[in-house]
């Protein structure tokens, strides 16, 4: 997963405010969580000289299609649904501690995660430790994941 | 669990908590399996046809004649296994016997070292459910589950909770990678779980473990890190089950066993430790204990009336380089697509016979090709895990395809 940082330094660093942002950190702020899109830097597309950072932009900060109203993004591309965020995931486990917590097909309807066609499918993700009132940065479903399928915006 | 659950025959873990959607009589959903299950699953984009020199026929022509070429043949192989039933296994060896054939497996190339010395009682070895209940410190060595068996980790080696291992992963379990590259599951293992050793390598590192884990100080030519060495040896001594999964890596970077029975053997004196091979296909590790049964031997094997050879010049490799054979069955494998080409050219020049569900490269190539049913989809039966437990497959939906094991028997009949 990219970070703030990262993006930023791939921005022009000039705060033109053209994309109606005041600074460039601000934008990359945004780009990280989705409220705009790379080609909203209107320097970074029409000039040749950050040719080089628009592609590399563009491909650290994908598109994404099915975004869970609470921001789980699940890759399906990358995913090869080997269900370590499934065994890992705090909630899974504490909702169906002999299915899903015990590296078994999960046997309530409760977990967040599961793998559905060989893909990791989201349900429920209200439940997730990440949102709701008393909020934790959880990171056990995205530390877990060898292919690096799963992101939060 | 409940009997509801389906088996995966994708790999050699054989997950046995599948659940399946069907519709118009096809597995249409599944729950559960991974990525690499799902596909097998699906069942194959090109289904094998019957045929006989290339020409569509019906199974009786094609058995009839498959029964005419294993009996003209002088040295008949019999080959692949990996991917079929036990029942197809046990009557593949009854035709090598029945036809003083060459018979051998994918296990001659693969992980058939392991499963030997562990048939033999060589190595400790345990079930992946004791890893799973019991395991606190995993070596996965020259392995990548993480690509090769997808739910290994999540299903039974790192991440679940077991009866003695309450908390899973983040206190109870330390997981260890050898490898020579930065693998998928050397992500998971991280930074300080990742001994990265060069290309043949493993012989050295061994004998570097036993000195560490005899209090020495342990020397390589490559000049390993030595106080890694010696944490690494810390943490096997302080295991109190301690699991080595051997992957292919392993297996290649050894030319022969002592140096991993030395390092066994001292683990064992100091600590608890059992070894895993990491069979890939689902029931190579099946065709090993049945034919270790029969004959004492694992692999490679020619029959000659009561008497039983044995050796490496009896294996698919040798056989088919020195041109040994004159005829070949090849069922549940794809020995054109696994082996070099300068070793299977001589299939392409002897009449050969291809079972299988899918069309392969090697059925391309066969004079005579007999569609069977899916293992663990279209048809039941039995397979082995790669721990030795067996597991017991059922039919998910129906088919007018043969099962393997009823195409062999009437192979046998016929002959």
């Amino acid at each position: 997963m990219a970070s703030v940082m990262e993006i930023y330094q791939l921005l022009p660093k000039t705060n033109c405010k053209e994309c109606g942002k005041s600074t460039c950190m601000a934008f990359a702020v945004d780009l990280l969580s989705r409220k705009l899109k790379v080609e909203d830097c209107l320097p970074l597309v029409r000039e040749g000289k950050y040719k080089a950072s628009y592609e590399k932009l563009s491909g650290m900060v994908t598109p994404v299609e099915d975004v869970t109203e609470t921001g789980l993004i699940v890759h399906a591309d990358k995913c090869i649904g080997c269900g370590n965020c499934v065994v890992a995931c705090p909630v899974n486990v504490a909702a169906d501690p002999m299915g899903a917590g015990s590296g078994k097909a999960p046997t309530c309807d409760r977990v967040i995660l599961k793998v559905e066609d060989g893909v990791v499918k989201a349900a429920n993700v209200q439940e997730c430790r990440r949102f709701g009132e008393n909020k934790i940065l959880c990171v056990a479903c995205i530390d877990t994941c060898p292919t690096k399928a799963i992101e939060f915006v | 669990m409940d009997n509801d659950n389906y088996v995966c025959t994708g790999c050699a873990l054989l997950c046995d908590d599948i659940d399946v959607g069907l519709e118009n009589g096809k597995v249409a959903k599944v729950h559960t399996a991974c990525r690499k299950g799902f596909a097998f699953m699906k069942g194959c984009s090109n289904p094998l046809e019957c045929t006989v020199d290339g020409k569509k026929t019906d199974v009786d022509s094609a058995i009839r004649e498959a029964a005419e070429i294993l009996r003209n043949a002088e040295r008949p192989l019999i080959f692949g296994h990996a991917n079929s039933s036990s029942g197809a296994q046990k009557r593949a060896i009854g035709i090598a016997r029945k036809i003083n054939g060459y018979i051998d497996d994918t296990s001659s190339f693969c992980q058939g070292p392991m499963v030997e010395a562990i048939l033999e009682g060589k190595l400790k070895t345990c079930t992946l459910d004791d890893v799973r209940h019991k395991a606190d410190v995993i070596v996965y060595w020259g392995a990548d589950p993480a690509n090769s068996h997808p739910r290994h980790m999540s299903r039974y080696s790192y991440f679940p909770r077991g009866k003695e291992r309450q908390r899973g992963w983040e206190e109870d379990r330390t997981a260890i990678c050898i490898d020579v590259r930065k693998s998928d599951t050397a992500e998971i293992c991280g930074e300080s779980g990742l001994y990265q050793i060069p290309v043949k390598g493993d012989v050295e590192f061994m004998d570097a473990l036993v000195s560490a884990l005899s209090g020495k100080i342990p020397k390589t030519s490559y000049d390993f890190d030595k106080k890694r060495l010696l944490e690494l040896a810390s943490i096997l001594k302080k295991a109190k089950f301690g699991v080595i999964f051997a992957g292919l890596g392993m297996v290649y970077a050894l030319d022969d066993r002592e140096p991993l029975y030395r390092l066994m053997d001292k683990l064992n004196s100091v600590s608890n430790f059992h070894l895993i091979p990491m069979a890939g296909h689902y029931n190579m590790r099946g065709f090993n204990q049945i034919l270790f049964e029969e004959t004492g031997y694992i692999n490679r094997v020619k029959f000659n009336g009561a008497e039983i050879l044995h050796g490496p010049e009896y294996s698919v490799v040798e056989a088919l380089r020195k041109k040994a054979v004159d005829a070949a069955l090849v069922i549940g494998a794809d020995p054109l697509t696994s082996l070099p080409r300068s070793v299977v050219r001589h299939l392409e020049e002897i009449p050969l016979i291809t079972i299988d569900p899918c069309q392969t490269l090697t059925s391309v190539k066969a004079k005579v090709t007999i569609p069977c049913a899916l293992v663990g989809v279209e048809s039941g039966g039995t397979a082995v895990r790669m721990d030795g437990v067996e597991i017991g497959l059922k039919q998910i939906v129906e088919t007018d395809r043969l099962s393997d094991e009823e195409v062999m028997i009437r192979i046998s009949e016929a002959l």
